[in-house]
């Protein structure tokens, strides 16, 4: 295997919409580094974005004075995004399932799923205070060439 | 890019040419202002071009279905027309597909209402 290019990025951000873009589009540039078709590449960066909207509309509810925080990494084997608020937490397994008929014309609750169904593993970690979302996605050989 | 929203009118029916991306922030509030101040002119019959839309997050799934809910509450019928694959892929995994009705063609959409 060629070198796989680790990248490395980590940045604290406001609870701000400008900060979600701005983690989209670090996410989109790792994913193009890494060699990620543009489908694949639409799937996380998709996924990143509802991680970070997350993180700042239901865990830091745009409080100016909470912080989210982005760890981003290309470790050669996988694309790893850590993103974490500074909220009171949620039960991520007591969300409803969105695809459940009563379920299927709320107006919310697509957002974890949405990131599961994109990426190969999602993790989630409770902080004090706060949670943090760890989404990876495994690199197909074809990419880790690149 | 930023939504943008424009609206012909088409054999009875409000056509809503929509472009750009429908997200938090970005597109949500413009779509959902657009149809209610259809609603509130009487309109009974929008079609949503998503032609120009590539992009669409959870927030924007979910303007879809609030417009959508709007409108049925209303009396009125809101349909989808032209969509991008990347809108097409997201609205057939989250089952939203099977709530709306979807053309692939101006004609046959404005046809339907009848």
């Amino acid at each position: 295997m060629t070198n796989p290019n680790p990248g490395k990025r980590s940045f604290s951000l406001p609870s701000t919409m400008e900060s979600v873009s701005e983690i989209e589009a670090a996410a989109e540039k790792l994913a193009a580094e890494a060699g990620i078709d543009e489908d694949e590449r639409f799937r996380i960066t998709m996924a990143v974005r509802e991680a970070a909207v997350n993180a700042v509309l239901h865990g830091n509810d745009y409080d100016p004075a909470k912080q989210v925080t982005a760890n981003f990494e290309n470790n050669g084997k996988s694309l790893i995004f850590a993103i974490a608020d500074q909220g009171k937490g949620v039960d991520w397994e007591k969300l409803p399932d969105p695809l459940a008929p009563e379920n299927l014309l709320r107006g919310t609750g697509r957002g974890i799923f949405l990131i599961r169904s994109f990426m190969d593993e999602v993790h989630f970690r409770q902080l004090e205070p706060g949670t943090e979302l760890t989404l990876i996605k495994h690199l197909t050989p074809a990419a880790e060439q690149t | 890019m930023a939504l943008t929203i424009a609206s012909r009118e088409l054999d009875g029916v409000t056509v809503l040419d929509l472009s750009g991306r429908i997200t938090l922030g970005e597109g949500s509030v413009q779509l959902r202002e657009a149809i209610r101040d259809l609603i509130s002119k009487g309109s009974k019959s929008i079609l949503l071009n998503l032609g120009d839309v590539n992009y669409i997050d959870s927030s924007g799934l979910g303007e879809l279905v609030g417009a959508y809910t709007t409108a049925k509450n209303q009396g009125a019928n809101l349909k989808l027309l032209n969509l991008t694959k990347k809108v097409k892929d997201v609205l057939q995994l989250t089952k939203l597909y099977t709530v709306f009705d979807v053309y692939d063609d101006e004609a046959s959409a404005i046809a339907s209402f009848k």
